[in-house]
């Protein structure tokens, strides 16, 4: 049997760790390198059962990982506006949004989400991309803007229908906190900027909270009874089963904004002014049309395609490829994303995917697959 | 019945007659972890030392098994394709996965005992 070669390829010794590390070592976590960092996968309940109880109850996540980054000055929502489509001059204080670095030609360097502090701007970031981000932040910006990268922060994140109970309870107010918001609250004693965010569908929050502090906090969260830590492996199929895009996978700089199914990120302001990179043709795509897109997909039957299927039509022609693919433990079957023709990208299209040689039947499907579930007012 | 060998690519091989039954060992099982589809192979099809034989998908990725023997597949487990999870409950029972008419016994000689696979997962993992 092949067994994948998780963690034999790179020395552990040379990956980062995150505050956390030891904590996910005495629960039993099965390490794996990701991005850099020694992370879990899964602990030993496994990865069905870990997706289940976030769906059921709440999961804690280690996401200290991503990219923590300030930006600071008088310039910086203008600043930062030259380089992502997003609204960020409009967002009110506390608020949260989703956005995107994009290149010239309007392909996608990360994706982000970015929170108006009461002096600042708050950037979160891919950990794979975080070393490039900052370097695309502090050649691109301009004037009196600081660039301030925090890896003294960890990031935690708590998600599930049970999430606002458990935080409530350990920070009175977090309930009524709504989606994508943040605030600065102190739980159990720990000071904390909780942001009302996540990427599982599910109702949660985001955490960051100052590294040695960390592993207070997250022994504190996983004593509620309805928490139990979850592994990068799940954090996976739930992100994929809310149709969520996974950078360096979904979307990439050979991806557009307009491609990805993201033009709902970009404000009528900014549709109108442009002057972010790759506005050109970003802009061109949203009035003429892209030439494809990215769409769910179900397979039928049980058998999984994974990243890298070729999509045809019913005649057999190249439509694209799959980006993510696997196993939906709440939608109980399969389940995919990818790029196809824009021609194939109306939901009901048939197409066939092309696993192990064999054309498998499958239907272009709304996405999410599960529905979201956030605390929007 | 034989005693059950093993390959090095972690499947198992159980020969009753001319007849052996191939499946995944528990330390397979364990290391993919939660089994979610099995592709097996059609009835008839011939299968070679080391070749691949079936696919077996768990949440993350697929891994190919191969069959630990040359032969003819006979017959096929049915039932893992409504509980494929029987690969991780019960991988020497009813988490098997083919069965095989043997064509050569002589290449049962060079598989592993229950006593070197222990120690070369031991020494390998």
């Amino acid at each position: 049997m092949s067994l994948l070669a998780e963690g034999t390829l790179v020395d552990p010794g040379l990956l980062h760790r995150t505050p956390l590390h030891a904590l996910h070592v005495e629960l039993g976590a099965r390490m794996v390198p990701f991005a850099g960092y020694d992370m879990p996968v899964q602990y030993p309940t496994g990865i069905l059962a870990e997706h289940r109880h976030t769906r059921a109850a709440a999961g804690l996540f280690d996401v200290s990982h991503m990219g923590q980054v300030f930006l600071r000055g008088a310039g910086a929502v203008v600043e930062l506006e030259r380089l992502v489509p997003g609204d960020v001059r409009d967002l009110a204080p506390g608020a949260i949004r989703y956005t995107m670095f994009t290149a010239e030609d309007g392909g996608i360097l990360d994706d982000l989400m970015v929170t108006r502090g009461p002096d600042h701007l708050f950037l979160v970031v891919n950990a794979g991309r975080k070393v490039e981000d900052v370097a695309h932040l502090r050649a691109r910006i301009a004037g009196a803007v600081t660039v301030e990268e925090r890896p003294d922060l960890a990031l935690l994140a708590l998600q599930g229908p049970a999430a606002a109970r458990v935080l409530d309870r350990l920070a009175p107010g977090a309930g009524r906190m709504t989606f994508m918001t943040q605030a600065g609250l102190s739980i159990a004693g720990i000071a904390c900027t909780v942001s009302r965010s996540g990427y599982t569908g599910e109702d949660g929050f985001e955490i960051s909270v100052p590294g040695d502090a960390a592993l207070g906090l997250a022994r504190r969260l996983l004593a509620e009874t309805e928490v139990r830590p979850i592994g990068l492996g799940a954090r996976d199929s739930l992100r994929l089963e809310a149709g969520l895009c996974l950078h360096g996978h979904d979307i990439d700089g050979t991806t557009t904004p307009i491609e990805a199914g993201l033009a709902w990120t970009i404000a009528k302001r900014r549709r109108q002014e442009g002057g972010f990179p790759g506005a050109d043709i970003v802009l061109r795509q949203l009035r003429e049309g892209p030439s494809r897109r990215r769409v769910g997909l179900v397979p039928e039957g049980q058998a999984p395609a994974r990243e890298g299927t070729e999509i045809l039509d019913a005649a057999g022609l190249l439509l694209g490829k799959i980006t993510s693919g696997g196993f939906g433990p709440t939608l109980g079957g399969p389940l995919a994303m990818g790029y196809v023709a824009a021609r194939a990208a109306a939901f009901g299209t048939k197409v066939q995917l092309m696993v192990r040689g064999t054309a498998k039947a499958a239907a272009v499907a709304p996405m999410p697959f599960v529905p979201h579930r956030y605390a929007k007012p | 019945m034989s005693a059950r060998r093993y390959t090095k690519d972690h499947e198992w091989i159980i020969v009753d007659g001319d007849i052996a039954t191939v499946g995944i060992t528990d330390f397979a099982q364990e290391q993919l972890g939660d089994v979610v589809f099995v592709d097996l192979p059609a009835i008839g099809k011939e299968v070679t030392k080391g070749g691949e034989a079936a696919v077996v998908e768990s949440v993350k990725a697929a891994s190919e098994v191969y069959a630990p023997i040359a032969g003819t597949v006979v017959a096929v487990n049915d039932g893992l394709a409504g509980e494929p999870a029987k690969v991780n409950a019960e991988p020497f029972g009813g988490g098997w996965f083919m069965k095989l008419k043997v064509k050569d016994p002589s290449e049962l000689d060079g598989l592993l005992d229950e006593a070197a696979y222990r120690a070369f997962v031991a020494e390998s993992h």
